[in-house]
């Protein structure tokens, strides 16, 4: 069974098409990573999917749920993480958790032992009467994700959950998720860095200008391409080949000029992007 | 209802945590109209029978609560387009209605205070305060009415600055034209017809008749009871059509 359903999903700004008829389907205990660079859709995708902003046309269905006809059982399935954080900085952490177990309706010793239970998970039990615009990029990040948990979700949206953390957070970020996913919990979640979706994700969709332009499993789809790439750079600009080993690739820099430099290295995910769009993720 | 009871906490611990600072300002503006008119002219002029301070005080029970209540729409603004928070609500499994019923609540305790202070400060200026139970309704309607519009004009507005030029260009006029400070019967002709298509207007009729222990004006009672509802249900839409 499906989790997460877009079926020919749109969302038009007047001439611009944010997103473009997207067909995606997430099945249960997945961890979704929704690849693409700025200004692709990703965002305007979550919203869509978690009752921000109405579609164009087309469906967004969670847990069999339509997010338009039936948006409070809808959106009793899902937990989100904001891309900005929007944590209230004018209340403590446990305010904040208290105010989202509120809105979810849930019964009060319920509530309260579930967040003693999650302040302790993301070690901010300390802070846990501090405002929280005492706190760091991570703590307020942290506390978005364990907010997003407390009503204990089926799915968890998550929008670029570590853009802007340092590496050592942004590990951190990772490891929560990887823990979160072993509740059972479905993750979707939207990244621009490469390497999050490959360390994450167990699904990925790729898209650019609105248009998702493939999905699958992340190595399935590098290796499609080749497992190997040679970058050769002349005169500063890069292109790329593929092959199935190492050897082959590097036999290919034997017929090269002195004005071109190598790279051997695995395929990535980058890679892909920029054999299916001529740009990379990042621009 | 339990979605607007959590909007309505939040609201309140974040006024409670500010109370220091919220009656420092709302105390000052009345106390100086009350300088200015009440000492300044109070006790020479009578407007309609009565000393003009006397006269004075409903207007700025009628204007400082509606400034104070439909000030809930900057919050809101602030909470929407700066601190992103009000997402937090828009992604609750909960109705359009609640989360107006929760802000309007919060609108209301802001300008029930503000009525509140002006209330305590009036005897300093020798006006003795009738409080019965129309004024007290007046005050409910009043605090309604002004949070409710103020919920449309935040999901309505685009920018911080399009809720500033309402505030000069609807909310300042109305503070002033509405018959708050001066008789509506001063107005020429033209101006005391618009004057009635105006909320603020009947506020401050329903307010001083009570404030004065006067027959309650039933036509601007009701009225004030149809703009409670009108805006109460526009809110609901506003909020509605700001998601799905």
């Amino acid at each position: 069974m499906h989790t997460i359903e877009s079926l020919s999903l749109t969302k038009k700004y007047g001439s611009l098409v944010a997103v473009n008829a997207l067909d995606l389907q997430v099945k249960r205990g997945q961890i979704f990573g929704f690849l693409g660079p700025n200004g692709a859709g990703k965002t305007t995708t979550v919203r869509m999917l978690t009752g921000l902003t109405r579609p164009t046309s087309g469906q967004a269905v969670i847990n069999s749920y339509d997010m338009v006809k039936e948006p409070v059982m809808a959106k009793k399935q899902i937990g989100v993480v904001s891309q900005y954080n929007n944590v209230d900085v004018d209340l403590t952490s446990v305010e904040n958790l208290r105010l989202h177990g509120m809105l979810h309706s849930m019964e009060k010793k319920k509530r309260e032992e579930r967040i003693k239970e999650l302040l302790h998970f993301a070690h901010l039990w300390k802070r846990k009467d501090e405002l929280v615009r005492t706190f760091s990029g991570g703590m307020k990040r942290r506390l978005m994700i364990i907010r997003a948990l407390l009503h204990s979700p089926q799915i968890l949206f998550m929008d670029e959950p570590t853009v802007g953390l340092d590496p050592q957070t942004r590990r951190d970020i990772w490891a929560l998720i990887r823990q979160i996913r072993e509740s059972g919990c479905t993750i979707f979640m939207t990244t621009h860095y490469i390497e999050e979706a490959e360390n994450l994700c167990d699904l990925v969709g790729i898209i650019d200008q609105g248009k998702l332009i493939t999905r699958g499993v992340p190595n399935h789809l590098t290796e499609s391409l080749g497992p190997y790439t040679l970058e050769i750079i002349e005169k500063g600009k890069s292109s790329y080949q593929f092959f199935k080993t190492a050897e082959e690739a590097y036999q290919k820099t034997n017929a090269g000029n002195h004005q071109q430099e190598f790279d051997i290295r695995s395929t990535n995910l980058e890679d892909l992007f920029i054999h299916l769009t001529g740009r990379s993720v990042l621009e | 209802m339990k979605g607007a009871k959590a909007i309505f906490y939040r609201e309140m611990i974040i006024f409670k945590r500010r109370i220091g600072k919220i009656i420092a300002s709302y105390s000052l503006s009345p106390l100086l109209f009350l300088i200015a008119f009440g000492w300044g002219m109070g006790k020479k002029f009578k407007v309609e029978g009565v000393d003009y301070i006397a006269f004075m005080i409903p207007g700025l029970l009628a204007m400082s609560s509606m400034n104070h209540s439909f000030d809930i729409a900057s919050e809101i603004n602030i909470a929407r387009f700066y601190w992103h928070i009000f997402d937090e609500f828009m992604m609750a499994p909960i109705s359009p209605s609640s989360i107006v019923l929760g802000e309007i609540g919060a609108g209301m305790v802001k300008g029930l205070l503000s009525s509140f202070i002006i209330l305590l400060l009036a005897p300093l200026f020798s006006v003795s305060i009738h409080i019965n139970f129309f004024l007290i309704i007046c005050l409910l309607l009043n605090t309604f009415m002004f949070s409710a519009a103020g919920v449309i004009i935040a999901m309505m507005v685009k920018t911080h600055a399009d809720q500033s030029a309402f505030n000069t260009f609807v909310i300042v006029p109305m503070s002033f034209l509405c018959g708050t400070f001066f008789s509506l019967k001063k107005l020429p002709k033209i101006l005391y017809i618009i004057a009635h298509f105006l909320p603020l207007t009947h506020s401050s009729l329903c307010l001083r008749a009570s404030f004065l222990n006067k027959a309650l004006p039933l036509g601007s009672f009701v009225a004030m009871i149809g703009f409670s509802l009108l805006f109460f249900y526009g809110a609901v839409q506003a909020v509605k059509r700001s998601s799905v």
